[in-house]
């Protein structure tokens, strides 16, 4: 069995976001760059599924070179193998193309990605590859049973647990709650820098037209100060507090 | 015309399926569009005349075997099939574990912009465009779909439903063949947790508590306050990671992203993965001792107290109102 992880290096958001000039992009150089924490989980399932089914792990990223520091760590947790594909991709739909293209150059049984990238947040390529390459997909996913060529998923939805019944090949991402990924180990580390990294280039003409474009990005302005109470005894500023939302703001 | 895909379970419509309405009235004004057609895929009869109630101008159902549970090709397909149908320039979804399932989906497969979690449409040199919240917060972006079909996931709470009896919208069922082999994953089942409150999404109200409830037996204060308040109970990833809460209730990134009318919270102070999913809230109220905390800087209210000594008192004032 095939496992393709799709990853993406993203700007922890945990440190602090600048904004380039021309404010179309954030600056990637002073930002502190990591893999987007739930392909990190997708990664984990990937090696479990390997674990108790047998398979190989191919690792794939679609970035600039600096990207291939996220294949590295996904090496260096147990992933078997690596790809980092370049392609004019601009927008989650000429992304998922690029990325199906390798999937299909690896030939996967089964596609494993994060539900969102903690940058962009936009959570569409999971599912824009699967229909790009005609598969079933499930997003979001939080527990995970492969058995042949068929498997369950579990998914939180409002007000209960979604359980899916799918075939191979599929496309699934992963939620918060799937498993906690593991830390890499130092021989993993070590073994990971020796690994070779397939490269694979897309054709810009593969990749059609893209249908979204980012049009500015701009910091949020601050939200005013509120109302805050301090120094009054609990029972008086929990009275004071009611009073307001009450009486002033009427939201209760 | 302007579409909507509804949701529906157990026989009536989901709370967003009303707000998905509202919002499609406002896109139809703002496009020019001819009207407003809602679609309502694998649903009862019952839910089928909720749904022609709703402010709309056509109501269009899908029924049959192949829609019986929520499969993502099937449903797409007749998303498909409909938008061709009323020449649909918009199809709206709600931003819910059943929207950003299924829309992407239907944009891959017409190749269309999907404007994900939106709380408002704008036009832009002709191009639907969307405000967005990204990096958890620290950044918005401006997104415009550059296709002919425009896709959007639209925010729970964000539109108001129009409160008129509009009279009954004329139905008409929708005929769409799809290969059962063409098949490859469909839901079983949902396993229904006993729910006492509102979904924490759907909530106009939150009420949250973090670590500052030292405890997690001192949660019953946090679920006494949402009780009187009708509201749903949330928490933070801290509380999630420590076994105090279930994951269903984390607010952030990692887990739900809220956008209450009122949002009150309890002994949170504010890290970012958490201000990042309270960001849509129209009111944020907090508690913590820490008059320093970052949720402060968040704030529209607040005091600054010990949890456990402000919430007792809390409770009471709250009651006291009836």
């Amino acid at each position: 069995m095939q496992v393709v992880v799709l990853v993406k290096q993203v700007a922890d958001t945990a440190a602090r976001i600048k904004l380039a000039d021309g404010k179309q992009d954030i600056d990637r150089q002073s930002a502190s760059l990591i893999v987007n924490p739930y392909d990190e989980m997708a990664v984990e399932e990937a090696l479990r599924i390997k674990e108790k089914h047998g398979a190989t792990v191919c690792v794939v990223t679609l970035g600039e070179a600096k990207a291939e520091e996220a294949l590295r760590t996904a090496l260096a947790m147990g992933a078997d193998e690596a790809a980092r594909v370049t392609a004019p991709a601009s927008d989650p739909l000429t992304a998922a193309r690029a990325l199906a293209q390798a999937v299909r150059e690896i030939s996967a049984d089964i596609v494993i990605a994060g539900r969102s990238a903690a940058d962009d947040e936009q959570g569409q390529v999971g599912a824009l590859v699967a229909t790009e390459l005609g598969w079933p997909h499930v997003t979001e996913v939080t527990k995970l049973e492969i058995s042949g060529a068929a498997g369950v998923a579990e998914r939180e939805v409002e007000g209960g647990v979604e359980v899916l019944d799918f075939s191979l090949p599929v496309v699934v991402t992963a939620q918060e709650g799937l498993n906690t990924p593991r830390y890499a180990s130092l021989p993993g580390i070590m073994k990971a820098k020796r690994k070779e990294i397939r490269q694979i280039a897309v054709d810009g003409a593969l990749l059609g037209q893209p249908v979204l474009a980012t049009r500015s990005l701009e910091l949020p302005p601050a939200r005013g100060q509120g109302k805050i109470l301090s120094g009054l005894e609990p029972a008086q500023a929990a009275k004071e507090l009611v009073r307001i939302l009450h009486e002033e703001a009427k939201l209760i | 015309m302007i579409l909507a895909v509804l949701e529906a379970s157990d026989g009536s419509l989901k709370k967003i399926s009303a707000e998905l309405a509202a919002a499609a009235r406002k896109a139809q004004a703002l496009l020019g569009a001819d009207g407003v057609a809602l679609l309502l895929i694998g649903a009862d009869d019952v839910a089928a005349d909720a749904a022609c109630a709703l402010d709309c101008d056509l109501c269009l159902t899908v029924k049959g075997e192949a829609f019986s549970g929520y499969a993502a090709e099937a449903w797409a397909a007749a998303v498909v099939q409909a938008a061709k149908d009323v020449s649909a320039p918009l199809i709206l979804f709600g931003s819910t574990s059943f929207g950003r399932d299924l829309a992407p989906r239907v944009a891959g497969l017409m190749e269309a912009g999907l404007l994900a979690d939106v709380a408002e449409l704008t036009l832009e040199d002709g191009h639907l465009a969307a405000a967005r919240s990204v990096y958890s917060g620290k950044v918005n972006a401006r997104l415009a779909s550059l296709s002919a079909v425009t896709l959007a996931t639209v925010r729970p709470n964000a539109f108001s439903p129009a409160g008129s009896a509009a009279p009954q919208a004329p139905r008409r069922e929708l005929e769409v063949a799809v290969d059962p082999a063409s098949v490859h994953c469909r839901a079983r089942e949902v396993r229904r947790q006993a729910a006492t409150r509102p979904e924490l999404t759907e909530a106009s109200v939150v009420v949250a508590g973090g670590r500052g409830l030292k405890d997690p037996e001192n949660f019953h204060l946090i679920e006494e306050l949402a009780d009187l308040l009708g509201a749903a109970v949330g928490t933070t990833r801290a509380t999630v990671d420590a076994g105090w809460r279930p994951h269903s209730e984390q607010i952030g990134q990692t887990g739900k992203n809220i956008a209450p009318a009122l949002y009150i919270n309890v002994g949170i102070s504010g890290a970012v993965q958490h201000i990042s999913g309270v960001f849509g809230s129209r009111t944020i109220v907090s508690v913590n001792r820490d008059a320093e905390a970052p949720i402060f800087k968040i704030s529209d209210y607040g005091v600054v107290g010990d949890a456990l000594e402000i919430l007792p008192h809390l409770i009471e004032e709250v009651r006291r109102l009836g």
